[in-house]
């Protein structure tokens, strides 16, 4: 699957889409693939503080808990509920089953990661 | 030895296929300073016959044939003997934790009944596999308010068992969790004005104990409502869970900590027993323990498998719910086996008459000395306040071969000669009557 | 691909049978009570508010329906007495049936756990009995049988060790915990309070030594070490690592889960281990009933002593027995009562079955078993750590993987043979384990049963892996859809009107 250019990405494998003050997360396909069938997402509640690169919530295979780690800082502004009836829209579409949205503390914070092409040097590399 | 299926000649041709000289050789790696050269401190091999002696002369040193009046967290119940038919099966006794849900699913049917019949029974929504037994169930369905609310502090009800309390102390002794105590008022319930003022805005949790230590069934829903207006979730604890055949179930509850001693399981000095936690589905993420879900196969049978393993500490390790890993699933599969014998008329007859005798036998105690605790319902303990000591009495009934009522003074000074006296099916009105009359001389 | 090589196993025909709710209709009764011998009470009446109105959806069967309904459950459960349960770091090993016959006996079995003492001496001898042979065998001074299961034990255990450090003036922060530990060592260290730091294996799949002494300091409790690991591996350096602990002023606990390996060859007392715990329904053959009940004794050093859960129990000067609750220094109760007495019946059962000779002969086999399948299997499945075995050896799939057939996948082949899988993808230090612990339980048949199957399996897996993939074939059900299970949790069953009612 592409990974969208205007998003940009972090070695943990979340994604970020900034607009304006805002931001949007996720995890990327490659995420998604080496997870397996994700049965949970477990998310913050709307208000509170996350941190650049500490995490803000977990996602669960069967048998694994794996920790999401926050792109950029900022407080939470929403929350993908629909993740808690069905966590399967993260292994179908990675880059459209977002997670949270942040009202930035900094807008220029995620200029810093990994861009598409870069990002997906990164995952072939690591394999 | 006879439990080793291996001649002289099968060690013999093992240990040259591995291609050592001696035993010893495969035992080098423990350095030779730390080899044991004797032989263990223990009694010589016995044969089965001997073992059997042996026992019997132990068991025969108990009480064996006494009346007994103790409940007091262990109740003595009559246990059906399909029950031990049943369990006895290599089957289910010899068989690991079902993690091969393919050939465990005798014992994931077995808990997943279980679990349904938790839920039918206490008002619950979702109900777990077992925990140890209900002291450390009550202990962790604490840390689990704790998890749910992000408070830091608990109140617990002084007529909730004192072991039980103790053990909750034991287990939140270094989470930083405060334990307030709240009183009681005469009729044995829990003092509503004295618990407003325990709650505080750190409170996580209530927990109380219905029916409690001295056999009063509490208002639940009276006490869920104030603490529930206070942001704390109300955890009710059930040490004599028979009660549920008559006693409305804890519905208002947000966590129900119950032991399942009373179906089915022997008394057994104390254990192995069966602690059981039920809650309402939004906090399921937050239980400790096994649960066992229905799926199907690839072929769209129905199956069972274990489930909702994450919270695990298997997986989640030091962020797990619980470090609990072997639970009490055969103690469990008893009470399924229990709770199938009697089910829905025969619970609800054996519960009433235990509630007749402990009624008929708190009205005899009343001749011979001040039953306390009158004006809230009770089911089958009451308590007796006396002249004489509680063990000076004991002592009288133990000739007769009576083992008579909980004396409560070490524990509750504040209640003087007071005993805790239980009363189940078991209890004949000969020996109600007999009791009595030696608790009066 | 066939079931040709299979020797052990044959499909035969099992019984279907549906929950117990749903064989349930009203009138049907499995008791009958015997008359009541006191005035009748109406309960609702007596209760008033508090009354139940009904018991909902229990079931209403009759007996004969109860013993087939339980009976077929059982069938469809792989067990001990049906053959080998090779699970490593489990011990699965024979369940001797006299064991459950003395834990039955009426004076042990009715025995309430408040009746006085003097009508407990039986009960109470068993228990101090017991207590003396398990000191032996550990090399300890004081033992407590009150945890229920082991890692109630390891609780147990680190809160004797956190009130030690704390009489002497700083319970410290953090416990060491080796990367190859079970999972409960981590989650008891955080139920105790303290953090926890991870501490890497060497290349021969034991406890870094030198790590050791550089992660050693002043914040540093303990260590919770299992010794033989869970590679099976003794920890040949033990008096160096108990050494660097002590130094320091830290502790050394042991996770007894595979005593199995030492008991009556060497004692974890003497290599300088201060508090252990020993499962009972591992080491001490009580069965394990399905997933429990346990029993997870702690023995410890005299200097641990005061602080074990109380109460303790003691001999008086006439030699009768008495608990003794005057315990200033004690962590508190971890459990009501006395423990999973029954396990402790049992256990004592087992121990003077064995008696010394029997016992030393038992850890000789189960470690002569071990080594006799690695020998076997050494080349057929890849062996990643090259030290000595003791009583269970780790293999890993990194073989059959290259053909994308995985540990799991071997396991659920392994039980169309038979077999109960071995432990599955632990411990975590290896990839792909295969953990297989034979105990001492088991002949040389059926240890070559063993061999055959799982060299049969590597076969299959090289010709034919999606055969191996799709495994097991002839269970009565096939693999599980546990991803749906997680996403949509059914952990109860509901009556069909209220099910479709909620969809």
């Amino acid at each position: 699957m592409a990974y969208p250019k205007d998003y940009r990405y972090t070695k943990e494998h979340e994604w970020i889409q900034v607009k304006g003050n805002t931001a949007t997360v996720g995890i990327t396909d490659h995420a998604q693939e080496s997870l397996g069938d994700i049965v949970f997402v477990e998310l913050p509640k709307i208000g509170a503080q996350v941190e650049a690169g500490k995490s803000f919530g977990t996602v669960e295979s069967v048998k694994a808990v794996s920790e999401l780690y926050a792109p950029a800082s900022g407080k939470v502004i929403g929350i993908n509920e629909s993740l808690n009836q069905s966590p399967e829209a993260v292994n179908q579409d990675a880059h459209s089953a977002w997670m949270i949205k942040l009202e930035l503390a900094d807008a220029k914070q995620a200029d810093a990661l990994m861009s598409a092409d870069d990002y997906e040097k990164y995952v072939t590399e690591e394999k | 030895m006879r439990y080793l299926p291996k001649s002289p000649a099968d060690r013999a041709q093992m240990l040259r296929e591995i291609g050592c000289k001696s035993i010893d050789d495969l035992f080098a790696p423990i350095p030779a300073e730390y080899r044991l050269n004797r032989d263990l401190k223990v009694p010589r091999q016995m044969a089965e016959s001997e073992i059997i002696d042996y026992f019997h002369e132990c068991a025969n040193k108990n009480a064996a044939d006494y009346a007994l009046f103790l409940g007091a967290g262990a109740y003595h119940h009559y246990r059906p003997v399909v029950i031990d038919a049943m369990v006895s099966r290599g089957e289910f006794l010899t068989s690991y934790t079902p993690y091969q849900a393919e050939i465990a699913q005798g014992t994931l049917q077995a808990i997943f009944e279980f679990q349904t019949m938790v839920c039918e029974l206490t008002g619950m929504e979702v109900a777990n596999a077992s925990m140890y037994d209900g002291s450390t169930g009550a202990a962790e369905a604490m840390l689990m308010a704790v998890r749910i609310t992000g408070r830091t502090a608990a109140v617990v009800a002084r007529s909730v068992h004192p072991e039980y309390r103790e053990v909750m102390h034991t287990y939140t002794q270094h989470q930083g969790l405060p334990i307030a105590e709240c009183g009681y008022l005469e009729n044995g319930r829990v003092d509503m004005a004295d618990l407003e003022k325990k709650i505080t805005a750190d409170t996580a949790c209530v927990l109380i104990q219905s029916p409690n230590f001295f056999g009063t069934i509490e208002d639940v829903a009276a006490v869920a409502d104030l603490v529930h207006k206070k942001g704390a979730l109300l955890i009710v604890s059930i040490a004599e869970a028979l009660s549920l055949g008559i006693v409305k179930p804890p519905v208002e509850a947000d966590i129900v900590s119950m032991e399942a001693q009373s179906f089915g399981v022997p008394l057994g000095y104390g254990g192995p027993y069966a602690g059981v936690m039920a809650t309402k589905e939004k906090f399921v993420r937050q239980i400790p323990g096994r649960l066992v879900g229905e799926t199907k196969d690839k072929d769209g049978k129905r199956g069972f498998v274990l489930t909702l393993s994450t919270r695990e500490q298997h997986i989640r390790r030091e962020k797990a719910t619980s470090n609990i890993c072997t639970n009490q699933a055969l103690i469990a599969t008893m009470a399924t086996i229990y709770l199938t014998i009697y089910g829905r008329e025969g619970l609800k007859e054996l519960a009433a008459q235990n509630l007749a005798k402990a009624a008929y036998a708190a009205s005899a105690f009343a001749k011979a000395g001040k039953v306390l605790f009158a004006g809230a319902p009770r089911f089958n303990e009451f308590v007796v306040q006396t002249k004489d000591d509680p063990h000076t009495i004991n002592k009288r009934l133990l000739e007769k071969k009576m083992i008579g009522g909980f004396p409560l003074g070490w524990h509750y000074p504040e209640l003087g000669n007071a005993q805790l006296w239980c009363c189940t099916e078991l209890n004949s009105k000969e020996q109600i009557d007999a009791a009595v009359q030696a608790v009066g001389q | 691909m066939s079931n040709k090589d299979i020797k052990k196993a044959t499909q035969h025909v099992n019984q279907n049978e549906g929950l117990i709710f749903e064989r349930s209709s009203p009138g049907k009764k499995g008791y009958r009570l015997a008359p009541l011998d006191v005035p009748e009470v109406d309960y609702k009446k007596a209760l008033g508010a508090a009354a139940r109105p009904d018991l909902g959806n229990m079931p209403e069967v009759s007996e004969m329906e109860i013993i087939r309904h339980f009976t077929r459950l059982s069938t469809w459960n792989y067990a001990i007495d049906l053959g080998m349960y090779p699970l490593g770091s489990c011990t699965m090993k024979y369940n001797a049936r006299v064991n459950e016959v003395v834990a039955r006996f009426p004076g042990l079995a009715n025995a309430h756990p408040y009746q006085p003492a003097e009508v407990s001496q039986g009960a109470m001898r068993v228990m101090k009995t017991l207590s003396e042979c398990l000191l032996d065998i550990t090399g300890m001074d004081a033992i407590t049988l009150q945890p229920a299961a082991g890692a109630h034990g390891e609780m147990t255990g680190i809160l004797l060790i956190h009130a030690c450090l704390k009489s002497r003036g700083n319970p410290r922060k953090k416990i060491l915990i080796p990367d190859s530990a079970h999972g409960t060592n981590p989650a008891t260290a955080a139920i105790c309070g303290y953090a926890v730091e991870n501490l890497k294996s060497n290349s021969r799949g034991m406890v870094d030594v030198s790590a050791l002494a550089a992660q050693m300091n002043e914040d540093v409790a303990g260590l919770m070490l299992t010794n033989p690991n869970t590679l099976g591996i003794f920890e040949q350096e033990i008096d160096k690592i108990a050494a660097i602990l002590h130094e320091k002023g830290g502790l050394l606990y042991m996770d007894g889960a595979n005593m199995n390996a030492l008991v009556g060859k060497t004692r974890p007392g003497d290599f300088g281990v201060d508090v252990m715990h020993l499962n009972l329904h591992k080491t001490f053959s009580t069965p394990h009933g399905g997933g429990g009940p346990g029993s997870g004794p702690v023995a410890c050093k005299k200097m641990l002593e005061p602080f074990l859960p109380k109460p303790v129990i003691v001999e008086r000067a006439d030699g009768t027995l008495a608990f003794d609750y005057d315990r200033p220094q004690s962590v508190g109760r971890v459990r009501m009562f006395y423990g999973n007495y029954g396990m402790h019946v049992r256990a004592l059962a087992y121990t003077l079955a064995n008696g010394p000779d029997g016992l030393r002969q038992t850890t000789e086999d189960a470690v002569l078993n071990a080594n006799y399948i690695r020998k076997k299997l050494e080349g057929d499945y890849h062996l990643p750590y090259q030290s000595p075995s003791m009583h269970e050896v780790v293999f890993s799939d990194s073989i059959q993987e290259q053909k994308g057939v995985k540990t799991g996948d071997i396991a659920k082949r392994l039980i169309d043979y038979g077999f109960h899988p071995y432990t599955v993808s632990f411990p975590l230090v290896v990839h792909g384990a295969i953990m297989i612990e034979p105990t001492e339980s088991e002949s040389l048949e059926e240890l070559d049963l063993l061999v055959d199957a799982m060299k049969a399996i590597a076969r299959e897996a090289e010709e034919d892996p999606e055969f191996v993939k799709n495994a097991p074939h002839n269970t009565r059900v096939k693999r599980l859809d546990e991803t749906a299970a997680a996403r949509k949790p059914v952990l109860r069953w509901k009556p069909a009107a209220a099910k479709s009612a909620g969809e």
